[in-house]
């Protein structure tokens, strides 16, 4: 089988700027495919091109076999989009955005009706569906966002961040819906810079930063790239200077890198366990109290650091 | 389908500005306060009317000699129309024309010779000459007093028309049964179609006299200028608002969104002119009603006035849209928008004379939709049908279209969304 979406070094420059460069993936149907990558690594910019809202500055990308720069209709109609800004009319309800954004996307009468009392029941808003989009917190915004990408059923649906600024319920709540959807068939290309939600949601990840696709395969695959490597995350106290102390720490043997972030040192190194006690010891002897440490098996998080030596959140 | 997409994108606009009370307040409730204001400040609820307009200059150029010639010079020189025209009748026509064009005159009307014997049949021969019209210059700088002439013109005319078709009695019965004198031919809007009349005149605020009670003279109702002139002003407002709702769209992504959708970006922006239009002529529908039921303001001739809304429309939906191609944030056209309203509603609203102004403000005055909606709107107040207006409909689609192709080139250029 063909695969839903194939991307062909696709670039797009802004001017001077290169946002997106050369990057080429495919996406099986069926899949969830996540681009992972911190702000500004170019992912909207990506997404905008599937979506043939922006042209590529070069390269191609077949939706369901129709190209985004030659066939752009028959790739809108393939997919579905759900953009990273609320893209809803504040001043109408619910039930009337997804009325109105059903009927753009061609439905009508039985249907219509059919489908937006289905995706209001999936975003689980039926009680709330006649107030105003602008009474709703944002959660229940990101809900009635994301199920106007969902209604005309579409066999790709884009996910722009999906879950950014959300409280912890709405979010668990969209992953699982997308976990169901996924499992009725819909495929998923879903942009985030949370790591742990690639790696829930994935089957395969692509890691991009700086507009170039700079890791891309399972998350064993991934993993296996950085090697039998562990992560030590040590924390301190709030008073401690973590990155006087990891300047310190990368110094000892079995040490690869050491990364500060606030009260936190990240140690990656081949063989935690052995790691434990130097580690302590050496901060002992700097006066720095270690609260505790944490053994962190190889994640996103830490192919990421290996590839660009930054974290992940900045 | 594509045609139920454009109305969809259209009547969403149309619901969500209803739904914007600061805009209601601009559109409906502005204009509509200021007309009362305006209705307060010249007396128009004290029970006495005022003219709006008065001693209107106009050269009559007689070179008929017949009756009608006669019939017509003596109507524009009568008492009854004495408050309303300023009269001059001259015998050359070339001197009638420097007159208009040094402004001394907002007319000149040219009656041929041999104007009568083309209408009446010679009463020896029983023939009649080849026909000959009257001829009407124009002063192109005083749109509503031309307008007024033109229409109590239109109206003898008609008057003489309607004998000749009717053929019941012949129009020199006519004059010499006095049927067309003075005060008739200005009875304004109760002309044509005797059903008309009856309803017209009783609730026409021009007031018109008859025969027998030839005391006053033709009244312009100030409101019927007045509401018009305001209802225009704030049709700007509203084709801003709209003009403006297409770069919101953009930044609130819903723009991107429908562009994202199986829907060309033509047929996007279609839908969204279209819901420019709509909004216009809604708010200028609304106003019309509510200043008719709650001021008995007569508007006209109801075939004449919605096609004059219609056209309004367009005309000022062609700004908001060239505003909204040209600007790029929303407050950027909220802003230049207002300005734009005051700007036309001053110069093109009727609001004071400007005649008095530099000749490029008077020009200027002329690209305005204000201007073009005002000289139709009281030539229908003052009786005129469609046919009397139709220059002013066809400036003002004219307008609406060349700068809708101005600003879709400018949008083809820069691109829909993400300016
Ligand atoms: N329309 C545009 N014009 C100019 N530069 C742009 C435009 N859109 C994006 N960029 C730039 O391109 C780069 C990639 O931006 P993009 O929005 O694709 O990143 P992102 O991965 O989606 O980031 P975020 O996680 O913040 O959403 C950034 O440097 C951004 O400033
Ligand atoms: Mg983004």
């Amino acid at each position: 089988m063909p695969p839903i979406l194939e991307v062909q070094n696709l670039v797009k420059k802004f001017g001077d700027l290169t946002a997106v460069k050369e990057i080429s993936f495919d996406i099986k149907e069926g899949e969830i495919f996540s681009l992972l990558g911190p702000n500004g690594a170019g992912k909207t910019t990506t997404i905008s091109m599937l979506s043939t809202l922006f042209i590529p500055t070069s390269g191609d990308a077949l939706v369901c076999g129709h190209s985004v720069t030659r066939e752009p209709m028959q790739v809108k109609r393939s997919i579905g989009v759900v953009p990273q800004e609320i893209a809803l009319y504040e001043d109408l309800t619910a039930l009337e955005n997804l009325r109105f954004w059903g009927q753009m996307y061609g439905l009508s009468g039985k249907s219509l009706n059919q489908r937006v009392d289905e995706v209001l029941e999936l975003i689980g808003l039926r009680d709330k569906a006649r107030q105003r989009i602008k009474t709703y917190s944002g959660g229940m915004k990101r809900r009635v966002n994301i199920g106007v990408g969902l209604l005309h059923q579409p066999r790709l649906l884009f996910m722009d961040e999906p879950t950014v600024g959300i409280d912890p319920q709405s979010r668990r709540a969209i992953l699982d819906s997308v976990k169901e959807l996924n499992h009725h068939g819909m495929s998923v290309l879903y942009t985030t810079h949370y790591m742990e939600e690639a790696q829930e949601l994935s089957d395969r990840v692509g890691i991009i930063d700086h507009g170039e696709l700079i890791a891309l395969g399972t998350q064993t695959e991934l993993t296996r790239q950085v090697g039998e490597t562990d992560t030590l995350i040590l924390h301190i106290g709030e008073n401690e200077d973590p990155q006087h102390l990891a300047d310190e720490l990368s110094k000892l043997k079995g040490v690869m890198k050491a990364e500060p972030t606030d009260h936190e040192i990240a140690l990656v190194t081949s063989s935690a366990e052995e790691l434990i006690a130097p580690v302590v010891t050496r901060a002992d002897q700097l006066g720095i109290k270690v609260q505790t440490i944490d053994i962190r098996e190889p994640n996103l998080e830490a192919v990421f650091l290996h590839l660009t030596g930054r974290a992940l959140r900045d | 389908m594509a045609m139920r997409k454009l109305l969809l994108i259209a009547l969403k606009d149309l619901r969500l500005i209803f739904r914007d009370r600061s805009a209601l307040i601009l559109m409906l409730a502005a204009p509509f306060i200021l007309t009362i204001g305006m209705g307060a400040v010249t007396g128009r609820f004290s029970g006495r009317t005022s003219s709006g307009i008065s001693e209107i200059p106009v050269t009559i150029v007689n070179q008929d000699n017949g009756q009608l010639g006669n019939a017509l010079v003596e109507m524009f020189t009568s008492a009854d129309l004495a408050d309303l025209v300023e009269p001059v009748v001259l015998s050359d026509l070339d001197a009638a024309k420097i007159l208009v064009d040094e402004d001394k005159s907002a007319a000149v009307i040219f009656i041929p010779e041999g104007f009568s014997t083309s209408i009446i049949p010679d009463p020896v021969t029983g023939r009649i000459s080849d026909q000959i019209e009257i001829e009407f210059y124009s002063n192109p700088v005083r749109p509503t007093s031309t307008g007024i002439l033109k229409t109590i013109l239109d109206q003898f005319i008609n008057q003489v028309e309607i004998a000749r078709i009717s053929g019941e009695v012949t129009v020199s019965q006519l004059l010499e049964n006095g049927l067309i004198n003075p005060s008739q031919a200005a009875a304004v809007g109760a002309a044509v179609g005797q059903e008309m009349s009856d309803v017209s005149i009783a609730r026409s605020s021009i007031t018109t006299n008859n025969i027998t009670d030839s005391g006053e003279a033709v009244e312009f109702d100030i409101l019927s200028y007045m509401a018009p002139g305001m209802a225009l002003m704030f049709l700007m407002f509203t084709v801003a608002y709209g003009g403006r709702s297409l770069i919101v769209e953009n930044r609130q992504s819903t723009l991107p969104r429908m562009l994202v959708s199986p829907t060309s970006s033509t047929l996007i922006l279609g839908g969204k002119v279209f819901g420019i239009f709509l909004t216009a002529v809604a708010q200028l529908l609304i106003l019309i009603g509510g200043t008719s039921l709650l001021f008995r303001l007569y508007w006209g001739d109801l075939l004449g006035m919605i096609v004059l809304v219609l056209a309004a429309a367009i005309g000022a939906t062609g700004w908001g849209v060239l505003l909204a191609a040209v600007l790029k944030s929303p407050g950027q056209v909220a802003t230049v928008g207002s300005a734009v309203m005051l700007i036309f509603g001053l110069l093109g609203g009727g609001f004071f004379d400007l005649s008095n102004l530099p000749k490029w403000v008077q020009f200027f005055s002329r690209i305005t939709p204000n201007a073009w909606g005002l000289d139709g709107f009281s030539t229908l107040a003052l009786g005129g049908t469609l046919k009397n207006i139709l220059t002013p409909v066809a400036v003002l689609t004219g307008m609406g279209i060349v700068l809708f192709a101005i600003s879709a080139l400018w949008i083809t250029r820069h691109g829909l969304s993400r300016k």
